[in-house]
């Protein structure tokens, strides 16, 4: 028997010469991308070392955080970043709901309302929410309705991106039982689609509330109403103890999103 | 009744998968299709229906040639014929009620459907049928919740809400375990020859096809090799019809 396993050893290797030279290659491509990256980001290492101490004289004039600036000046402000956050959420997922339908390929079987679709979603979601911020700004003149509109639009691509993948797992065998019903498109989407990608709605439209109330939360930088316009004026005027404060703020409220988020979608799904 | 004339499918030119079929199917009466697997006998039935569309031939219903129909006047064709599949097909999320009123779907208007609205006539023969079926007390269950049983039987319920001139089956009792089979088929021909509508059934169980059927098409490659009685179906015909021997006891 051992005769017989001593004459049959054969050598075995995981991946062939040709797949361990194309491994070594991206390996290779990766520090060298990290190497040209860094060169060309400039670091001062003065700066650098400086860092710590920075650090240290910042938080230091952060502290003691000026609790009583809440009421007078946060509040406020607070308030019209979630009403912004729930606004535009409501907003996107109005637009992006039938964008997302639009560019499901199984839903709507019209390969140039597809690609139609899917210019919006791409184009909607390259321009970051603090671009369109800027244009709203422009349009609207500075206020909620700009940061508002701003992650509105934003959000088409992401929500549309996200809901398009969903209906298009959705399963076949249901929408194959209503077309030999002879249910029209409108009716396959209704009764066929909506009622199987119904759980994905939820969860999407709770995760990009989440994502908005981070989102409004820095809009007011650039004039889009908002805590940040508060955190804006604070920075400007040297005040970093009531910086700390609204820093606070933002994240307190992050987490309380980020637990309701979750006990809700706990519920639904 | 339906007359299948020179149908022929190819899903990739060159290599049809049926191959000029022709066949007339008389206003009553339950036909079985058989054959080994791949010989096109799901394509068959999805090309009566026009969920697959046939390459050539005609497909005449009710006196029409309906092989090339689009849009709306498919739609009214379609709703003519009750589908039940193997994997019934159920929509998961919505309740046995709902989809029992999907198979009303082609004749509600768009608006209609948006306000969940439906004919009290046709909740009425819902509730009608799911007593039929023996599923009176499901009509508030989700169809995910049913075993696979009792989810045919919300199928077949379905199909019968559309009133159908005709009844496709594909491969109804294929996940299904031998005993649970035999009663979906009684159920299902029984509620067809009720209500006299000719019923069209794939199976891979040649047993249950003899048991139910008064008419047999064996197929084979993409063409009909036997057209007859199920007495007639003698060891040489499913030879002929399936190929090798040594699975016959």
């Amino acid at each position: 028997m051992s005769v017989v396993h001593a004459a049959t050893t054969r050598e075995w290797r995981r991946f062939t010469p040709a797949e361990r030279l194309a491994r070594y290659a991206v390996y290779f491509f990766i520090v060298a991308a990290v190497a040209v990256s860094a060169e060309s980001i400039e670091i001062i290492p003065e700066f650098l070392y400086d860092a710590p101490e920075q650090f240290a004289d910042m938080f230091q004039r952060m502290w003691p955080i000026a609790w009583g600036f809440y009421p007078e000046g946060v509040h406020e402000a607070l308030i019209e970043t979630l009403d912004i956050a729930a606004l535009s959420t409501v907003l996107g997922l109005l637009m992006g709901i039938p964008v997302g339908f639009l560019a499901a390929r199984n839903a709507v079987p019209v390969p140039v309302l597809n690609y139609f679709a899917r210019f919006i979603l791409v184009s909607t979601r390259s321009v970051s929410t603090l671009l369109w911020a800027l244009f709203f700004v422009a349009v609207f003149g500075p206020g909620a309705l700009a940061g508002t509109c701003a992650i509105a639009f934003h959000s088409i691509g992401f929500i549309g991106k996200l809901f398009s993948e969903a209906v298009e797992d959705a399963n076949k065998g249901s929408i194959e039982a209503l077309t030999a019903a002879g249910a029209s498109p409108f009716s396959l989407i209704l009764y066929g689609y909506w009622p199987q990608v119904k759980p994905t709605f939820w969860a999407i439209a709770l995760f990009r509330w989440d994502i908005n109330v981070r989102e409004s939360a820095v809009l007011g930088f650039v004039g889009a109403g908002g805590i940040g316009m508060a955190l804006d004026t604070a920075i400007n005027l040297f005040q970093w103890d009531r910086v700390a404060m609204i820093l606070v703020t933002v994240f307190v409220v992050v987490i309380i999103a980020e637990v309701v988020v979750t006990q809700i979608r706990k519920r639904i799904i | 009744m339906l007359s299948i004339r020179n149908l022929s499918k190819s899903y990739v030119p060159g290599k049809p998968v049926l191959k000029s079929i022709s066949v007339e199917i008389a206003p009553h009466g339950i036909t079985a299709i058989i054959g080994p697997s791949g010989t096109g006998k799901s394509t068959l039935i999805r090309c009566i229906n026009l969920l697959v569309e046939p390459t050539e031939g005609e497909i005449v219903f009710e006196g029409k040639d309906i092989a090339h129909l689009h849009g709306q006047a498919l739609r009214e064709v379609r709703r003519k014929m009750g589908m039940v599949f193997q994997e019934y097909n159920l929509v998961e999320r919505l309740t046995v009620m709902e989809n029992l009123l999907t198979g009303r779907l082609g004749y509600t208007s768009a608006w209609d459907s948006f306000r969940r609205k439906f004919e009290q006539s046709d909740i009425d023969h819902a509730f009608k049928l799911l007593e039929h079926v023996g599923l009176a007390s499901f009509a508030n269950t989700r169809a995910d919740a049913l075993s696979g049983g009792q989810r045919q039987r919300v199928g077949i319920a379905r199909a019968l809400m559309q009133k159908p001139a005709l009844l496709l089956a594909d491969e109804p009792t294929s996940s299904l375990d031998p005993k649970t089979s035999v009663e979906i088929m009684q159920l299902m021909c029984g509620l067809a020859e009720e209500n006299q509508i000719p019923v069209m059934i794939n199976m891979h169980d040649v047993d249950l096809a003899k048991r139910f059927a008064n008419r047999i098409l064996g197929m084979s490659e993409g063409s009909i090799v036997y057209d007859g009685p199920p007495e007639g179906l003698t060891d040489d015909k499913l030879k002929m019809i399936y190929g090798g021997e040594g699975w016959l006891a």
